[in-house]
């Protein structure tokens, strides 16, 4: 299928969308693993159009927020999780239930659910896994076939893989150093899967290998060091084959027809 | 009730509260927010004979209470912004706008000038000098009075709008600059840019913006600002338009007492979408709680004593 760009770019404006900035409260906030936190924060969420989208936290001492994707969402609560990294993050992991952060909500041009076809593969790498789930969720409600491939260094950093299985895909987990799942990479077992389409979010190298092996069309959930988070600094900008195009905003989210590697 | 009107080279604003550019894109992002007619105006994205791309990312890096960004002047170029984003512009804001233009040679500015002069939108020019020059051997046009004096010219020629010349903080002597702009013709000036600044990641040891050195902005550079407005708006006559660091209603009348007749708002916008309607709405209160019923009375009032 040829990429409409224009299609694409029209969806955000037909929408008109709005993000809201609002008093969100720490519900719960917890380790996963060594570094990896889960939190879950209560407000308003009805600004969230498509998973994959972002939320923006400002956190006290520090200047700019922290763009953190959307995990998980109903209609009061948002669940996120984060990695630990700087010194931004440890503050959020020391962070107590019940406190108010302010946040953006509903930033980013999310997964387009629409152009999987009945069975799609979502591949997450570490932190680039959370996103994926509320994908996964979706895309099982209209009835797909979903496998999921988790790749982590070792089996310690592993997490959500029971909560992939309960959504009713088939997970797949791969481990560099071979202590779960495949030894190898998730391009070790998207190799031998049956997919019509792939979803994906990690860092480069795993994209690079993907790109190289992919079988069909995808998109890729890509990260970048942003000042706004909203398509107004043009701080975290990249080019496209249809044009410059802000991760922010026009992403995180890119079409693999559309990405230059 | 309060005034809250000033007079930027011969046009009215409803207040003194401007978002800076490269702060504020085009407008469009902030109007799905809020109705952005509430504005005095604002300087629109820094507009370029062609269109660039910037440099490549990482762009922004935090700091303590600021940010460093080094985009790079990424814009559409000249032809696209009339083409389209004046006219989608029209659809939010009805107000002048404050075209905000860079150049890398003389010619340049007065070809991005002449084409935006045309423009009934465009209030002001905004003109930028403190980008590289490569026209003339790598200096900057905003670090020597004699070269900030040739932009001002080759832009008043070209142009019948107010020229505002927006002047880097990055130089020995602001003042000197800002009277060789004065004599050259401009009509007012703006200040400060960002300063020039750089962070670098502990964990690999370099520096953390692509481009390694960028513009620090954000409250920390407040003081600064203020200094300069209060040196620059005793030296020259024409208006002064004050920014660096401001973020509150207060920070609006710390620059016009230094000297601002208007003053700009920019990092704020990006850590809170709702920073200059907030402003906006906060500046009668402020004004009140120091007395203050017309800011055409406090302007320059630290010049005394």
């Amino acid at each position: 299928m040829p990429y409409d760009s224009q299609r694409r770019k029209n969806s955000v404006a037909e929408r008109g969308r709005q993000m809201n900035r609002g008093k969100y409260e720490i519900v719960s906030n917890k380790p996963l693993t060594k570094d990896i936190y889960e939190m879950k924060l209560s407000g308003e969420t009805s600004h969230i159009t498509a998973p994959g989208q972002f939320i923006n936290i400002l956190l006290d001492g520090f200047y700019l927020r922290r763009p953190i994707s959307i995990c998980d969402y109903d209609d009061k609560t948002i669940t996120i999780i984060y990695k630990v990294v700087g010194q931004g993050t440890e503050a959020m992991a020391k962070l107590a239930e019940g406190k108010y952060l302010d946040v953006l909500c509903g930033l980013g041009n999310g997964f387009d659910i629409s152009k999987s076809g009945s069975k799609a593969v979502l591949i997450g790498g570490g932190v680039g896994v959370p996103p994926l789930y509320n994908l996964c969720k979706k895309l099982i409600e209209e009835g797909k076939d979903v496998s999921v491939i988790l790749g982590f260094n070792t089996e310690s950093e592993i997490f959500y893989k029971e909560e992939f299985e309960e959504l009713g895909a088939k997970v797949y987990v791969s481990t560099v150093d071979g202590s779960a799942g495949t030894k190898g990479f998730v391009t070790d077992v998207l190799k031998d899967l049956d997919y019509d389409y792939f979803y994906t979010c990690g860092p480069m190298p795993m994209f690079r290998a993907i790109e190289k092996i992919a079988a069909t069309s995808g998109q890729y959930s890509f990260e970048e060091r942003m000042g706004c988070g909203f398509g107004a600094c043009m701080g975290c900008s990249c080019k496209t084959k249809y044009g410059y195009k802000r991760i922010c905003r026009d992403g995180p989210v890119l079409e693999r027809e559309e990405i230059i590697w | 009730m309060v005034n809250t009107k000033v007079n930027l080279c011969g046009i009215e604003l409803d207040n003194p509260v401007i978002p800076a550019s490269g702060t504020f894109g085009f407008g469009y992002e902030f109007a799905e927010l809020y109705d952005i007619n509430c504005l005095g105006t604002f300087s629109f994205k820094g507009t370029t004979k062609d269109s660039r791309f910037g440099n490549p990312t990482p762009r922004i890096a935090e700091c303590d209470s600021g940010m460093i960004n080094a985009v790079g002047l990424q814009n559409p170029g000249v032809e696209k912004v009339i083409s389209h984003e004046l006219p989608e512009l029209a659809k939010c804001f009805s107000k002048p706008v404050m075209a905000n233009v860079s150049g890398f040679s003389l010619e340049e500015y007065a070809y991005t000038c002449e084409k935006l002069d045309k423009e009934e939108q465009v209030g002001w020019l905004e003109v930028n000098i403190s980008c590289p020059n490569v026209h003339g051997g790598g200096m900057s046009f905003g670090t020597s009075p004699e070269a900030a004096a040739e932009v001002t010219k080759a832009v008043k020629s070209v142009t019948s709008k107010p020229v505002i010349i927006k002047l880097s903080p990055n130089v020995t002597d602001i003042v000197s600059i800002a009277k060789a702009c004065e004599e050259a013709g401009a009509d007012g000036v703006s200040l400060i840019n960002t300063l020039l600044g750089m962070r670098i990641d502990l964990k690999t040891g370099k520096p953390v913006i692509a481009n390694k050195m960028g513009g620090f902005s954000g409250a920390a550079i407040k003081p600064v600002g203020i200094r300069m407005v209060y040196q620059v708006s005793q030296a020259v006559k024409i208006p002064v338009v004050g920014m660096g660091g401001v973020s509150t209603a207060n920070d609006v009348i710390e620059y016009i007492m230094a000297g601002a007749t208007a003053v700009e708002v920019g990092a704020a916008n990006l850590v809170n979408p709702y920073a200059c309607k907030e402003i906006i709405e906060e500046l009668p209160a402020a004004m009140a709680k120091y007395g203050i019923k017309n800011l055409n009375d406090i302007k320059g009032c630290a010049h005394n004593g």
